[in-house]
Protein backbone atom coordinates (compact mmCIF):
# COMPACT_ATOMS: atom_id res chain seq x y z
CA UNK A 1 0.00 0.00 0.00
CA UNK A 2 2.68 2.43 1.02
CA UNK A 3 4.69 1.54 -2.09
CA UNK A 4 1.69 2.49 -4.23
CA UNK A 5 1.34 5.68 -2.28
CA UNK A 6 5.06 6.36 -2.51
CA UNK A 7 5.05 6.06 -6.30
CA UNK A 8 2.10 8.46 -6.58
CA UNK A 9 3.60 11.15 -4.36
CA UNK A 10 4.59 14.23 -6.24
CA UNK A 11 2.56 13.39 -9.35
CA UNK A 12 -0.51 15.56 -9.92
CA UNK A 13 -3.95 14.04 -9.28
CA UNK A 14 -5.84 12.77 -12.27
CA UNK A 15 -9.45 11.79 -12.56
CA UNK A 16 -9.84 8.01 -12.26
CA UNK A 17 -10.99 6.64 -15.64
CA UNK A 18 -14.51 5.39 -16.24
CA UNK A 19 -13.37 1.77 -16.69
CA UNK A 20 -10.13 0.87 -14.93
CA UNK A 21 -8.95 -1.79 -17.42
CA UNK A 22 -7.43 0.19 -20.35
CA UNK A 23 -8.00 -2.61 -22.90
CA UNK A 24 -11.71 -2.80 -22.16
CA UNK A 25 -11.96 0.99 -22.02
CA UNK A 26 -10.40 1.50 -25.43
CA UNK A 27 -12.29 -1.41 -26.97
CA UNK A 28 -15.56 0.07 -25.70
CA UNK A 29 -14.75 3.57 -26.89
CA UNK A 30 -13.52 2.40 -30.31
CA UNK A 31 -16.46 0.04 -30.70
CA UNK A 32 -18.94 2.78 -29.88
CA UNK A 33 -17.21 5.21 -32.25
CA UNK A 34 -17.11 2.62 -35.04
CA UNK A 35 -20.80 1.85 -34.53
CA UNK A 36 -21.80 5.52 -34.55
CA UNK A 37 -19.69 6.22 -37.62
CA UNK A 38 -21.20 3.28 -39.47
CA UNK A 39 -24.73 4.17 -38.36
CA UNK A 40 -24.33 7.77 -39.50
CA UNK A 41 -22.79 6.59 -42.75
CA UNK A 42 -25.72 4.24 -43.40
CA UNK A 43 -28.28 7.04 -43.15
CA UNK A 44 -29.02 8.51 -46.53
CA UNK A 45 -29.75 12.20 -46.53
CA UNK A 46 -31.03 13.89 -49.63
CA UNK A 47 -29.58 17.32 -48.96
CA UNK A 48 -31.19 19.00 -51.97
CA UNK A 49 -34.59 17.80 -50.73
CA UNK A 50 -33.78 19.07 -47.25
CA UNK A 51 -32.77 22.41 -48.73
CA UNK A 52 -36.00 22.68 -50.67
CA UNK A 53 -37.96 21.72 -47.54
CA UNK A 54 -36.39 24.42 -45.39
CA UNK A 55 -38.88 26.81 -46.90
CA UNK A 56 -41.73 24.70 -45.50
CA UNK A 57 -39.98 24.49 -42.16
CA UNK A 58 -39.86 28.27 -42.09
CA UNK A 59 -43.57 28.39 -42.96
CA UNK A 60 -44.24 26.11 -40.01
CA UNK A 61 -42.33 28.39 -37.64
CA UNK A 62 -44.13 31.41 -39.08
CA UNK A 63 -47.40 29.51 -38.61
CA UNK A 64 -46.73 29.44 -34.87
CA UNK A 65 -46.59 33.21 -34.74
CA UNK A 66 -49.94 33.39 -36.49
CA UNK A 67 -51.89 30.19 -35.77
CA UNK A 68 -55.16 29.81 -37.66
CA UNK A 69 -57.86 28.64 -35.28
CA UNK A 70 -60.83 29.77 -37.33
CA UNK A 71 -60.71 28.18 -40.80
CA UNK A 72 -60.89 24.55 -39.62
CA UNK A 73 -62.43 25.35 -36.25
CA UNK A 74 -65.27 22.85 -36.69
CA UNK A 75 -62.86 20.00 -37.46
CA UNK A 76 -60.56 21.00 -34.63
CA UNK A 77 -63.43 21.19 -32.18
CA UNK A 78 -64.91 17.82 -33.07
CA UNK A 79 -61.43 16.24 -33.08
CA UNK A 80 -60.56 17.65 -29.67
CA UNK A 81 -63.95 16.61 -28.32
CA UNK A 82 -63.42 13.05 -29.52
CA UNK A 83 -59.89 12.99 -28.07
CA UNK A 84 -61.10 14.15 -24.67
CA UNK A 85 -63.98 11.69 -24.66
CA UNK A 86 -61.65 8.83 -25.55
CA UNK A 87 -59.18 9.93 -22.89
CA UNK A 88 -61.78 10.08 -20.10
CA UNK A 89 -63.50 6.80 -20.97
CA UNK A 90 -60.31 4.83 -21.54
CA UNK A 91 -58.64 6.12 -18.37
CA UNK A 92 -61.65 5.12 -16.24
CA UNK A 93 -61.94 1.67 -17.80
CA UNK A 94 -58.16 1.21 -17.76
CA UNK A 95 -57.97 2.01 -14.03
CA UNK A 96 -60.92 -0.25 -13.26
CA UNK A 97 -59.25 -3.18 -15.01
CA UNK A 98 -55.74 -2.45 -13.71
CA UNK A 99 -56.67 -2.56 -10.03
CA UNK A 100 -57.50 -6.29 -9.90
CA UNK A 101 -54.55 -7.03 -12.19
CA UNK A 102 -52.24 -4.99 -9.94
CA UNK A 103 -53.46 -6.98 -6.93
CA UNK A 104 -52.75 -10.16 -8.85
CA UNK A 105 -49.32 -8.95 -9.95
CA UNK A 106 -48.16 -8.17 -6.41
CA UNK A 107 -46.19 -11.15 -5.11
CA UNK A 108 -47.04 -10.48 -1.44
CA UNK A 109 -50.78 -10.76 -2.10
CA UNK A 110 -51.30 -13.16 -4.98
CA UNK A 111 -50.42 -16.85 -5.21
CA UNK A 112 -47.83 -17.79 -7.83
CA UNK A 113 -50.13 -18.91 -10.72
CA UNK A 114 -52.23 -15.73 -10.55
CA UNK A 115 -49.05 -13.66 -10.19
CA UNK A 116 -47.61 -15.16 -13.37
CA UNK A 117 -50.82 -14.64 -15.37
CA UNK A 118 -51.15 -11.01 -14.27
CA UNK A 119 -47.46 -10.27 -14.88
CA UNK A 120 -47.89 -11.80 -18.33
CA UNK A 121 -50.80 -9.46 -19.11
CA UNK A 122 -48.74 -6.49 -17.91
CA UNK A 123 -45.73 -7.52 -19.99
CA UNK A 124 -47.85 -8.01 -23.10
CA UNK A 125 -49.51 -4.63 -22.72
CA UNK A 126 -46.18 -2.90 -22.19
CA UNK A 127 -44.46 -4.61 -25.11
CA UNK A 128 -47.10 -3.66 -27.68
CA UNK A 129 -46.87 -0.11 -28.91
CA UNK A 130 -50.16 1.83 -28.78
CA UNK A 131 -50.04 2.59 -32.47
CA UNK A 132 -49.61 -1.06 -33.40
CA UNK A 133 -52.50 -2.11 -31.17
CA UNK A 134 -54.57 0.65 -32.76
CA UNK A 135 -53.73 -0.59 -36.27
CA UNK A 136 -54.82 -4.13 -35.43
CA UNK A 137 -57.99 -2.93 -33.73
CA UNK A 138 -58.87 -0.63 -36.62
CA UNK A 139 -58.49 -3.60 -38.93
CA UNK A 140 -60.87 -5.62 -36.76
CA UNK A 141 -63.35 -3.02 -35.53
CA UNK A 142 -63.21 -0.49 -38.33
CA UNK A 143 -62.47 3.23 -38.13
CA UNK A 144 -63.71 5.28 -35.20
CA UNK A 145 -63.14 6.11 -31.56
CA UNK A 146 -63.98 2.63 -30.28
CA UNK A 147 -60.64 1.28 -31.54
CA UNK A 148 -58.82 4.19 -29.90
CA UNK A 149 -60.74 3.71 -26.67
CA UNK A 150 -59.82 0.02 -26.42
CA UNK A 151 -56.20 0.75 -27.37
CA UNK A 152 -55.79 3.36 -24.65
CA UNK A 153 -57.53 1.20 -22.04
CA UNK A 154 -55.22 -1.69 -22.88
CA UNK A 155 -52.13 0.53 -22.70
CA UNK A 156 -53.30 1.95 -19.36
CA UNK A 157 -53.38 -1.56 -17.88
CA UNK A 158 -49.68 -2.19 -18.54
CA UNK A 159 -48.62 1.13 -17.08
CA UNK A 160 -50.90 1.39 -14.06
CA UNK A 161 -50.96 -2.27 -13.02
CA UNK A 162 -47.16 -2.51 -13.10
CA UNK A 163 -46.49 0.61 -11.03
CA UNK A 164 -49.36 -0.08 -8.63
CA UNK A 165 -48.22 -3.67 -8.12
CA UNK A 166 -44.73 -2.41 -7.28
CA UNK A 167 -46.24 -0.02 -4.75
CA UNK A 168 -48.27 -2.82 -3.18
CA UNK A 169 -45.14 -4.95 -2.93
CA UNK A 170 -43.37 -2.09 -1.13
CA UNK A 171 -46.18 -1.51 1.36
CA UNK A 172 -45.84 -1.60 5.12
CA UNK A 173 -46.82 -5.09 6.30
CA UNK A 174 -47.76 -4.07 9.85
CA UNK A 175 -51.14 -2.35 9.18
CA UNK A 176 -52.13 -5.16 6.83
CA UNK A 177 -51.25 -7.72 9.49
CA UNK A 178 -53.19 -5.78 12.10
CA UNK A 179 -56.29 -5.94 9.91
CA UNK A 180 -55.68 -9.67 9.42
CA UNK A 181 -55.55 -10.14 13.18
CA UNK A 182 -59.05 -8.71 13.61
CA UNK A 183 -60.40 -11.63 11.61
CA UNK A 184 -61.20 -9.61 8.53
CA UNK A 185 -62.22 -11.32 5.32
CA UNK A 186 -59.95 -11.09 2.27
CA UNK A 187 -61.92 -8.19 0.78
CA UNK A 188 -61.91 -6.32 4.09
CA UNK A 189 -58.20 -6.95 4.40
CA UNK A 190 -57.57 -5.40 0.97
CA UNK A 191 -59.97 -2.56 1.66
CA UNK A 192 -58.66 -1.54 5.09
CA UNK A 193 -55.11 -2.90 5.16
CA UNK A 194 -53.80 -2.40 1.63
CA UNK A 195 -55.94 0.18 -0.13
CA UNK A 196 -55.29 3.14 2.22
CA UNK A 197 -51.55 2.64 1.83
CA UNK A 198 -51.51 2.70 -1.96
CA UNK A 199 -54.33 5.20 -2.52
CA UNK A 200 -52.15 8.35 -2.85
CA UNK A 201 -49.95 6.60 -5.40
CA UNK A 202 -52.98 5.26 -7.27
CA UNK A 203 -54.49 8.73 -7.58
CA UNK A 204 -51.18 10.24 -8.64
CA UNK A 205 -50.60 7.56 -11.27
CA UNK A 206 -54.16 7.87 -12.55
CA UNK A 207 -53.76 11.60 -13.06
CA UNK A 208 -50.45 11.02 -14.82
CA UNK A 209 -52.01 8.36 -17.03
CA UNK A 210 -54.87 10.72 -17.94
CA UNK A 211 -52.21 13.10 -19.19
CA UNK A 212 -50.43 10.36 -21.19
CA UNK A 213 -53.69 9.05 -22.63
CA UNK A 214 -54.57 12.50 -23.90
CA UNK A 215 -51.19 12.84 -25.56
CA UNK A 216 -51.50 9.40 -27.13
CA UNK A 217 -55.06 10.06 -28.28
CA UNK A 218 -53.64 12.91 -30.32
CA UNK A 219 -51.74 10.45 -32.52
CA UNK A 220 -54.17 7.55 -32.69
CA UNK A 221 -56.11 9.45 -35.33
CA UNK A 222 -53.16 9.01 -37.69
CA UNK A 223 -54.10 5.35 -38.09
CA UNK A 224 -57.84 5.99 -38.09
CA UNK A 225 -58.63 5.36 -34.44
CA UNK A 226 -60.40 8.66 -33.79
CA UNK A 227 -59.41 11.90 -32.14
CA UNK A 228 -57.56 15.08 -33.05
CA UNK A 229 -54.82 13.14 -34.87
CA UNK A 230 -57.01 12.74 -37.95
CA UNK A 231 -57.54 16.50 -38.15
CA UNK A 232 -53.83 17.05 -37.67
CA UNK A 233 -52.96 14.55 -40.39
CA UNK A 234 -55.32 16.25 -42.84
CA UNK A 235 -53.81 19.64 -42.04
CA UNK A 236 -50.33 18.27 -42.68
CA UNK A 237 -51.42 16.71 -45.96
CA UNK A 238 -52.74 20.07 -47.12
CA UNK A 239 -49.58 21.85 -45.90
CA UNK A 240 -51.79 24.13 -43.82
CA UNK A 241 -49.11 24.90 -41.31
CA UNK A 242 -51.07 27.65 -39.57
CA UNK A 243 -53.82 25.15 -38.75
CA UNK A 244 -51.18 22.62 -37.68
CA UNK A 245 -49.70 25.24 -35.37
CA UNK A 246 -53.13 25.96 -33.91
CA UNK A 247 -53.77 22.25 -33.21
CA UNK A 248 -50.33 21.74 -31.71
CA UNK A 249 -50.77 24.81 -29.50
CA UNK A 250 -54.10 23.45 -28.26
CA UNK A 251 -52.50 20.06 -27.51
CA UNK A 252 -49.56 21.67 -25.68
CA UNK A 253 -51.86 23.95 -23.69
CA UNK A 254 -54.13 21.05 -22.70
CA UNK A 255 -51.17 18.93 -21.64
CA UNK A 256 -49.80 21.80 -19.57
CA UNK A 257 -53.15 22.38 -17.87
CA UNK A 258 -53.49 18.65 -17.13
CA UNK A 259 -49.94 18.52 -15.75
CA UNK A 260 -50.57 21.55 -13.58
CA UNK A 261 -53.83 20.09 -12.24
CA UNK A 262 -52.26 16.72 -11.52
CA UNK A 263 -49.44 18.53 -9.71
CA UNK A 264 -51.95 20.28 -7.46
CA UNK A 265 -53.92 17.10 -6.79
CA UNK A 266 -50.78 15.11 -6.04
CA UNK A 267 -49.50 17.63 -3.52
CA UNK A 268 -52.92 17.83 -1.85
CA UNK A 269 -53.35 14.11 -1.29
CA UNK A 270 -49.86 13.63 0.16
CA UNK B 1 -62.71 11.71 14.06
CA UNK B 2 -66.39 12.51 13.54
CA UNK B 3 -68.69 10.92 16.05
CA UNK B 4 -72.44 11.07 15.58
CA UNK B 5 -75.08 10.61 18.23
CA UNK B 6 -77.62 8.03 17.13
CA UNK B 7 -80.41 7.09 19.57
CA UNK B 8 -78.24 8.13 22.47
CA UNK B 9 -75.27 5.98 21.49
CA UNK B 10 -72.15 7.39 19.90
CA UNK B 11 -71.36 5.98 16.47
CA UNK B 12 -67.92 6.39 14.94
CA UNK B 13 -67.64 7.15 11.23
CA UNK B 14 -64.66 7.49 8.95
CA UNK B 15 -65.67 10.90 7.59
CA UNK B 16 -67.91 13.73 8.74
CA UNK B 17 -70.95 14.72 6.74
CA UNK B 18 -69.30 17.46 4.71
CA UNK B 19 -66.36 15.43 3.40
CA UNK B 20 -68.72 12.52 2.77
CA UNK B 21 -70.91 14.76 0.61
CA UNK B 22 -67.97 16.23 -1.33
CA UNK B 23 -66.71 12.71 -1.99
CA UNK B 24 -70.12 11.65 -3.22
CA UNK B 25 -70.27 14.72 -5.41
CA UNK B 26 -66.90 13.96 -6.94
CA UNK B 27 -67.82 10.34 -7.58
CA UNK B 28 -71.10 11.46 -9.16
CA UNK B 29 -69.33 13.97 -11.42
CA UNK B 30 -66.74 11.40 -12.41
CA UNK B 31 -69.34 8.75 -13.17
CA UNK B 32 -71.39 11.20 -15.20
CA UNK B 33 -68.34 12.23 -17.21
CA UNK B 34 -67.54 8.60 -17.92
CA UNK B 35 -71.10 7.65 -18.90
CA UNK B 36 -71.34 10.67 -21.16
CA UNK B 37 -67.99 9.87 -22.81
CA UNK B 38 -68.99 6.27 -23.32
CA UNK B 39 -72.25 7.40 -24.90
CA UNK B 40 -70.39 9.56 -27.39
CA UNK B 41 -68.06 6.71 -28.33
CA UNK B 42 -70.99 4.35 -28.61
CA UNK B 43 -72.87 6.74 -30.88
CA UNK B 44 -69.87 6.98 -33.18
CA UNK B 45 -69.62 3.21 -33.47
CA UNK B 46 -71.49 1.08 -35.93
CA UNK B 47 -72.63 -1.61 -33.53
CA UNK B 48 -74.32 -3.48 -36.37
CA UNK B 49 -70.85 -4.16 -37.75
CA UNK B 50 -69.70 -5.62 -34.43
CA UNK B 51 -71.82 -8.75 -34.69
CA UNK B 52 -69.15 -10.65 -36.55
CA UNK B 53 -66.06 -9.43 -34.67
CA UNK B 54 -65.22 -13.00 -33.79
CA UNK B 55 -65.34 -14.08 -37.43
CA UNK B 56 -63.28 -11.10 -38.59
CA UNK B 57 -60.66 -11.71 -35.91
CA UNK B 58 -60.50 -15.40 -36.76
CA UNK B 59 -60.30 -14.57 -40.45
CA UNK B 60 -57.39 -12.17 -40.00
CA UNK B 61 -55.76 -14.58 -37.56
CA UNK B 62 -55.88 -17.53 -39.93
CA UNK B 63 -54.62 -15.41 -42.81
CA UNK B 64 -51.77 -14.03 -40.70
CA UNK B 65 -50.60 -17.47 -39.64
CA UNK B 66 -48.02 -18.77 -40.36
CA UNK B 67 -45.78 -15.71 -40.82
CA UNK B 68 -43.92 -15.54 -44.13
CA UNK B 69 -40.43 -16.26 -42.86
CA UNK B 70 -38.79 -15.70 -46.25
CA UNK B 71 -39.75 -12.02 -45.95
CA UNK B 72 -37.25 -11.75 -43.08
CA UNK B 73 -34.43 -11.30 -45.61
CA UNK B 74 -35.89 -8.00 -46.69
CA UNK B 75 -36.26 -6.83 -43.09
CA UNK B 76 -32.62 -6.71 -41.97
CA UNK B 77 -32.05 -3.29 -43.59
CA UNK B 78 -35.12 -1.70 -41.98
CA UNK B 79 -34.24 -3.27 -38.63
CA UNK B 80 -30.77 -1.73 -38.82
CA UNK B 81 -32.37 1.62 -39.76
CA UNK B 82 -34.74 1.41 -36.81
CA UNK B 83 -31.86 0.68 -34.44
CA UNK B 84 -29.84 3.56 -35.92
CA UNK B 85 -32.75 5.95 -35.51
CA UNK B 86 -33.15 4.97 -31.87
CA UNK B 87 -29.45 5.03 -30.96
CA UNK B 88 -28.35 8.11 -32.90
CA UNK B 89 -31.58 9.88 -31.94
CA UNK B 90 -30.82 9.28 -28.27
CA UNK B 91 -27.23 10.43 -28.77
CA UNK B 92 -28.18 13.69 -30.49
CA UNK B 93 -30.96 14.29 -27.99
CA UNK B 94 -28.52 13.91 -25.09
CA UNK B 95 -26.03 16.29 -26.71
CA UNK B 96 -28.79 18.91 -26.96
CA UNK B 97 -30.46 18.06 -23.64
CA UNK B 98 -27.38 18.60 -21.46
CA UNK B 99 -27.07 22.38 -22.02
CA UNK B 100 -30.85 22.77 -21.80
CA UNK B 101 -30.87 20.89 -18.48
CA UNK B 102 -28.08 23.05 -17.05
CA UNK B 103 -29.97 26.15 -18.14
CA UNK B 104 -33.21 24.88 -16.61
CA UNK B 105 -31.88 23.77 -13.21
CA UNK B 106 -32.37 26.42 -10.54
CA UNK B 107 -28.87 26.05 -9.10
CA UNK B 108 -26.92 26.21 -12.37
CA UNK B 109 -28.95 28.48 -14.62
CA UNK B 110 -27.13 31.62 -15.76
CA UNK B 111 -30.27 33.73 -15.35
CA UNK B 112 -33.48 32.80 -13.59
CA UNK B 113 -35.58 35.42 -15.31
CA UNK B 114 -34.52 35.02 -18.91
CA UNK B 115 -32.74 31.74 -19.65
CA UNK B 116 -34.65 29.42 -17.32
CA UNK B 117 -38.13 30.12 -18.78
CA UNK B 118 -36.77 29.61 -22.29
CA UNK B 119 -35.21 26.29 -21.31
CA UNK B 120 -38.45 25.19 -19.62
CA UNK B 121 -40.40 26.19 -22.71
CA UNK B 122 -38.13 24.03 -24.87
CA UNK B 123 -38.64 21.13 -22.47
CA UNK B 124 -42.43 21.44 -22.35
CA UNK B 125 -42.98 21.98 -26.06
CA UNK B 126 -40.74 19.12 -27.21
CA UNK B 127 -42.17 16.79 -24.58
CA UNK B 128 -45.88 17.43 -25.17
CA UNK B 129 -45.78 16.60 -28.86
CA UNK B 130 -45.60 12.92 -29.71
CA UNK B 131 -42.68 11.71 -31.85
CA UNK B 132 -45.11 10.58 -34.57
CA UNK B 133 -46.34 14.15 -34.92
CA UNK B 134 -42.77 15.40 -35.06
CA UNK B 135 -42.11 12.77 -37.73
CA UNK B 136 -45.14 13.88 -39.70
CA UNK B 137 -43.88 17.44 -39.62
CA UNK B 138 -40.32 16.53 -40.53
CA UNK B 139 -41.40 14.27 -43.37
CA UNK B 140 -43.09 17.27 -44.93
CA UNK B 141 -39.99 19.40 -44.34
CA UNK B 142 -36.98 17.18 -45.10
CA UNK B 143 -38.78 14.54 -47.13
CA UNK B 144 -39.53 10.92 -46.27
CA UNK B 145 -36.73 8.72 -45.02
CA UNK B 146 -34.60 7.73 -42.07
CA UNK B 147 -33.29 11.28 -41.62
CA UNK B 148 -36.76 12.65 -40.77
CA UNK B 149 -37.27 9.87 -38.22
CA UNK B 150 -33.87 10.52 -36.68
CA UNK B 151 -34.58 14.22 -36.16
CA UNK B 152 -38.10 13.50 -34.90
CA UNK B 153 -36.79 11.08 -32.27
CA UNK B 154 -34.02 13.52 -31.28
CA UNK B 155 -36.40 16.43 -30.81
CA UNK B 156 -38.95 14.39 -28.90
CA UNK B 157 -36.25 13.06 -26.57
CA UNK B 158 -34.74 16.46 -25.70
CA UNK B 159 -37.57 17.47 -23.42
CA UNK B 160 -37.74 14.08 -21.71
CA UNK B 161 -33.99 13.83 -21.06
CA UNK B 162 -33.60 17.48 -20.11
CA UNK B 163 -36.48 17.31 -17.63
CA UNK B 164 -35.13 14.26 -15.79
CA UNK B 165 -31.59 15.61 -15.94
CA UNK B 166 -32.41 19.04 -14.55
CA UNK B 167 -34.33 17.44 -11.70
CA UNK B 168 -31.20 15.39 -10.96
CA UNK B 169 -29.05 18.54 -11.08
CA UNK B 170 -31.36 20.30 -8.65
CA UNK B 171 -31.04 17.42 -6.20
CA UNK B 172 -27.23 17.39 -6.01
CA UNK B 173 -25.29 17.80 -2.79
CA UNK B 174 -24.28 21.47 -2.64
CA UNK B 175 -21.47 20.75 -0.15
CA UNK B 176 -19.28 19.15 -2.81
CA UNK B 177 -19.89 22.05 -5.18
CA UNK B 178 -18.90 24.45 -2.42
CA UNK B 179 -15.74 22.46 -1.69
CA UNK B 180 -14.67 22.67 -5.34
CA UNK B 181 -15.52 26.37 -5.43
CA UNK B 182 -13.41 26.91 -2.30
CA UNK B 183 -10.32 25.61 -4.13
CA UNK B 184 -10.63 28.57 -6.45
CA UNK B 185 -11.99 26.57 -9.38
CA UNK B 186 -13.46 28.35 -12.37
CA UNK B 187 -17.11 27.99 -13.31
CA UNK B 188 -16.55 25.17 -15.79
CA UNK B 189 -14.22 23.39 -13.37
CA UNK B 190 -16.93 23.52 -10.71
CA UNK B 191 -19.27 21.93 -13.22
CA UNK B 192 -16.86 19.19 -14.31
CA UNK B 193 -15.56 18.26 -10.84
CA UNK B 194 -18.44 19.29 -8.58
CA UNK B 195 -21.66 18.65 -10.48
CA UNK B 196 -20.97 16.19 -13.29
CA UNK B 197 -19.72 13.30 -11.09
CA UNK B 198 -22.86 13.60 -8.99
CA UNK B 199 -25.30 13.43 -11.90
CA UNK B 200 -23.36 10.85 -13.93
CA UNK B 201 -25.32 7.79 -12.69
CA UNK B 202 -28.62 9.60 -13.31
CA UNK B 203 -27.40 10.64 -16.74
CA UNK B 204 -26.48 7.11 -17.75
CA UNK B 205 -29.78 5.81 -16.41
CA UNK B 206 -31.75 8.41 -18.37
CA UNK B 207 -29.79 7.68 -21.55
CA UNK B 208 -30.51 3.97 -21.43
CA UNK B 209 -34.12 4.49 -20.39
CA UNK B 210 -34.75 6.85 -23.27
CA UNK B 211 -32.96 4.52 -25.68
CA UNK B 212 -35.38 1.77 -24.68
CA UNK B 213 -38.37 4.06 -25.29
CA UNK B 214 -36.89 5.25 -28.58
CA UNK B 215 -36.64 1.70 -29.90
CA UNK B 216 -40.38 1.30 -29.30
CA UNK B 217 -41.17 4.60 -30.95
CA UNK B 218 -38.86 4.22 -33.93
CA UNK B 219 -40.58 0.96 -34.89
CA UNK B 220 -43.76 2.85 -35.78
CA UNK B 221 -42.25 6.01 -37.28
CA UNK B 222 -42.36 4.40 -40.72
CA UNK B 223 -46.15 4.59 -40.68
CA UNK B 224 -45.85 8.27 -41.55
CA UNK B 225 -42.92 7.68 -43.92
CA UNK B 226 -40.07 8.40 -41.54
CA UNK B 227 -38.04 5.26 -42.16
CA UNK B 228 -37.43 2.07 -40.25
CA UNK B 229 -39.41 -1.13 -40.06
CA UNK B 230 -42.73 0.73 -39.80
CA UNK B 231 -42.41 1.48 -43.52
CA UNK B 232 -42.57 -2.24 -44.32
CA UNK B 233 -45.46 -2.61 -41.89
CA UNK B 234 -47.37 0.13 -43.61
CA UNK B 235 -46.82 -1.25 -47.12
CA UNK B 236 -47.74 -4.78 -46.00
CA UNK B 237 -50.90 -3.47 -44.34
CA UNK B 238 -51.84 -1.52 -47.45
CA UNK B 239 -51.82 -4.65 -49.59
CA UNK B 240 -53.36 -6.74 -46.77
CA UNK B 241 -50.36 -9.08 -46.74
CA UNK B 242 -51.21 -10.48 -43.31
CA UNK B 243 -48.44 -13.12 -43.17
CA UNK B 244 -45.89 -10.30 -43.61
CA UNK B 245 -47.69 -8.16 -41.04
CA UNK B 246 -47.54 -10.91 -38.44
CA UNK B 247 -43.85 -11.47 -39.14
CA UNK B 248 -43.09 -7.74 -38.78
CA UNK B 249 -45.11 -7.52 -35.57
CA UNK B 250 -43.17 -10.49 -34.23
CA UNK B 251 -39.86 -8.85 -35.14
CA UNK B 252 -40.93 -5.59 -33.46
CA UNK B 253 -41.98 -7.48 -30.34
CA UNK B 254 -38.61 -9.25 -30.16
CA UNK B 255 -36.76 -5.94 -30.70
CA UNK B 256 -38.74 -4.22 -27.96
CA UNK B 257 -38.23 -7.05 -25.48
CA UNK B 258 -34.49 -7.20 -26.27
CA UNK B 259 -34.23 -3.41 -25.86
CA UNK B 260 -35.97 -3.56 -22.51
CA UNK B 261 -33.76 -6.43 -21.38
CA UNK B 262 -30.55 -4.60 -22.36
CA UNK B 263 -31.74 -1.40 -20.72
CA UNK B 264 -32.69 -3.20 -17.50
CA UNK B 265 -29.27 -4.94 -17.42
CA UNK B 266 -27.36 -1.71 -17.99
CA UNK B 267 -29.39 0.22 -15.45
CA UNK B 268 -28.93 -2.59 -12.93
CA UNK B 269 -25.16 -2.41 -13.49
CA UNK B 270 -25.04 1.39 -13.05
CA UNK B 271 -27.34 1.96 -10.13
Amino acid sequence: MSAVLESKLGTPWRKPPFISNPTYRWLLILGALAYFAFAIYSIEVNWSRVYRGLDRGWQFIVGFSDPDFTTRWKDIRSGMFESIVMTVASTVVGIAISIPIALGAARNIAPLPIYLICRGIVALSRALNEIIVAIILVAILGFGPLAGFITLSFATIGFLAKLLAEDIEDMNKVPAEAIHATGASWLQWINYGVQPQVMPRLIGLSMYRLDINFRESAVLGLVGAGGIGATLNTAFDRYEFDTVAAILLIIIATVMVLEYMSGIIRTRIK
Amino acid sequence: MPIIEKNGTKVWQVRDRKTQFTRWGMWLAGTMAFVYSWNVISQNTLWAMMGNIGEVTMDIGTRAMPPRWSYLDKLWGPIWDTLSIATLGTLFALIMAVPVAFMAARNTTPSKLLVRPIALLIIVSTRSVNSLIWALLLVSIVGPGVFAGLIAISIRSIGFCAKLLYEAIEEIDEVQVEAITATGAKRWQVMVYGIVPQIMPAFAGIAVFRWDINIRESTVLGLVGAGGIGLQLQSSLNVLAWPQVSLILGVILVAVILGEWVSAKVRGAII
